[in-house]
């Protein structure tokens, strides 16, 4: 049973790993690339190491509760770093692509955490 | 002292998960993996001091925990609902896509908080923060932008999350 639910998570995980992959080699710019490896690969990784976990559970509590844990660190650090990115990006000048309709960070001068706004 | 010692526990609590099982065959605890968890987590307990908790008090209310819980479920259906969203994007031929970054406003005002709630908007539908103001503007890169209104994009983006967010960091 568990090895069933195992590999139809790998599969789904791989799946979706592979619709972020095309998103990053299809959408027109940096930050749409973003959109697509941090929401497809972040859930593809994370059914992987599910799946991981599952399949591993009856045999080593080591090797499953890692698997659980790397999931924690990614659902962390992935969307940090695509932020820390896209705002990479943006302060080094990379333009939207221009079929974009808003940008409302660029509008308002790229207002930086740091700096107090004063109204 | 007391947000150290929580950052202690934390980080010590993550190394014994990593290198679980704690016990070896003859049932003695592994002292050597334990000390040395011990060391990691004291050293990044003393120099991490930007990062720490914000405050201790209410660390161990179990409420937050049961909305934390809630929380995640929540989540997940959204960051499923993303997937399938971004892979609809992608995979069709015509890439239905209008994207463009959008400002909105957040209630939240503690730094976990609005972290948290940038990095769920990330995860979730067509949304990535590219900034968090400490007055608690975010812009966020919209995959599919239908309205520039601040107003009108918080309902769809930051609402759905902001409920559940200022209970767990209450």
């Amino acid at each position: 049973m568990s090895d069933t639910i195992g590999a139809v998570m790998l599969a789904v995980g791989i799946l979706f790993n592979l619709a972020g992959c095309l998103g990053m080699v299809r959408l027109p710019d940096v930050y749409n690339r973003l959109q697509a490896a941090t929401k497809c690969v972040t859930l593809g990784t994370c059914l992987v190491l599910g799946a991981v976990a599952v399949l591993t559970a009856g045999q080593s509590a080591a090797i499953a509760l890692r698997g659980a844990l790397c999931i924690v660190f990614i659902v962390i650090t992935s969307p940090t770093a695509a932020h820390a990115l896209a705002r990479g990006a943006h302060a080094s000048g990379v333009k939207l692509w221009e079929g974009s309709v808003a940008d409302a960070y660029a509008a308002d001068g790229e207002p930086g955490a740091a700096r107090e706004e004063t109204e | 002292m007391m947000r150290r010692l929580a950052l202690f526990l934390l980080c010590f609590a993550v190394w014994i998960v990593l290198v679980w099982p704690p016990r070896d065959e003859t049932g003695a605890l592994r002292l050597a993996d334990l000390s040395a968890g011990a060391l990691a987590a004291l050293l990044a307990a003393a120099v991490m001091r930007e990062f720490t908790f914000e405050k201790t008090r209410g660390l161990l209310d179990p409420r937050r925990y049961l909305w934390l819980a809630a929380y995640g479920v929540v989540l997940l259906f959204y960051i499923v609902k993303a997937n399938f969203d971004v892979a609809y994007r992608v995979l069709h031929p015509a890439m239905p896509i209008r994207p463009g970054i959008v400002k909105v406003r957040t209630s939240l005002r503690s730094a976990s908080a609005i972290t948290a709630l940038a990095n769920s908007i990330t995860l979730t539908p067509g949304t990535l923060t590219v900034e968090a103001t400490a007055d608690g503007w975010l812009y966020v890169h919209w995959i599919h932008v239908t309205t520039t209104d601040p107003e009108e994009a918080a309902r769809h983006i930051v609402s759905r999350f902001e409920w559940f967010i200022s209970r767990i960091f209450a």
